[in-house]
C-alpha cells in the first residue's frame, strides 16, 4: 500500500511539474498575450493541482490535507478571475489586440 | 522519497525562474504582470514541495500567504491599469 502511494505521489508530482514547464513554454514562445494567458493560468493551476495532489498521501492528518486543497482551490478561484480582468484590462487598453 | 520532493521543488523554482525573462522581454504592462502571477503560483507550488520534503509544517502558511498576495497583485494591477486608461481617454490621448 506503501508503494503504491508513493508511486501514486511521484507520477502526480512529475506530471504537476511537467505542466509547469508546459506554462513556462507558453509564456515564453507564445506570439501575443491573450495566448500566453490562455498557456499560464491553465497550464499552472492544473501542474499546482497535480501537486498537491501528489503531497496528499504525505500529510499527517486530514486537516493538513484539507488546508493543501483549500490552498489550491483559492488559487484556482484567483487565477480564473485575475485572467479574466488582466484579459479585459488589455482589451481596453488595446481593443485591436 | 523527500530528496524526490526536494528535487521537483528545484525544478518547479527553476521554471518560475525562466519564465521571469518574459518580465524583461514585456512587451506589455499585462505580459510582465502574468510573469509575476506564474512567480505566485510556482512559488506555491515549490513551497508546499519543500514543506513536504523537510516536514515543516510552517511553510503550509508561507505557501497560504503567497497565494492571498498573488490574488491581490493581480486585482492591483488591474485597478491601476483601468485608471490609467481612463485618464488617456479624458486627456483625449486614447486610441
Amino acid at each position: 500500500m506503501s508503494v503504491a502511494l508513493d508511486l501514486l505521489s511521484i507520477v502526480a508530482v512529475v506530471a504537476g511539474a511537467f505542466f509547469f514547464l508546459a506554462g513556462t513554454v507558453g509564456l515564453l514562445r507564445f506570439p501575443d498575450t491573450f495566448t500566453r494567458l490562455h498557456a499560464l493560468t491553465k497550464a499552472d493551476n492544473l501542474g499546482l493541482g497535480l501537486v498537491v495532489l501528489g503531497l496528499l498521501p504525505h500529510v499527517g492528518s486530514a486537516l493538513a490535507g484539507l488546508k493543501l486543497i483549500v490552498i489550491w482551490l483559492l488559487v484556482l478561484l484567483s487565477g480564473a478571475v485575475a485572467s479574466q480582468l488582466i484579459a479585459r484590462a488589455t482589451r481596453q487598453r488595446d481593443p485591436d489586440a | 522519497m523527500a530528496d524526490f520532493l526536494l528535487a521537483a521543488s528545484g525544478f518547479v523554482l527553476l521554471m518560475v525562474a525562466v519564465g521571469l525573462a518574459r518580465i524583461l522581454r514585456g512587451p506589455g504592462d499585462a505580459d510582465r504582470m502574468m510573469a509575476a502571477q506564474l512567480l505566485g503560483t510556482g512559488g506555491i507550488a515549490a513551497l508546499l514541495l519543500l514543506g513536504a520534503a523537510t516536514g515543516e509544517d510552517a511553510v503550509v502558511d508561507v505557501a497560504l500567504t503567497l497565494a492571498l498576495l498573488a490574488a491581490f497583485a493581480s486585482i492591483a494591477f488591474v485597478k491601476a491599469a483601468a485608471t490609467a486608461s481612463r485618464d488617456d481617454t479624458a486627456a483625449g490621448n486614447g486610441k
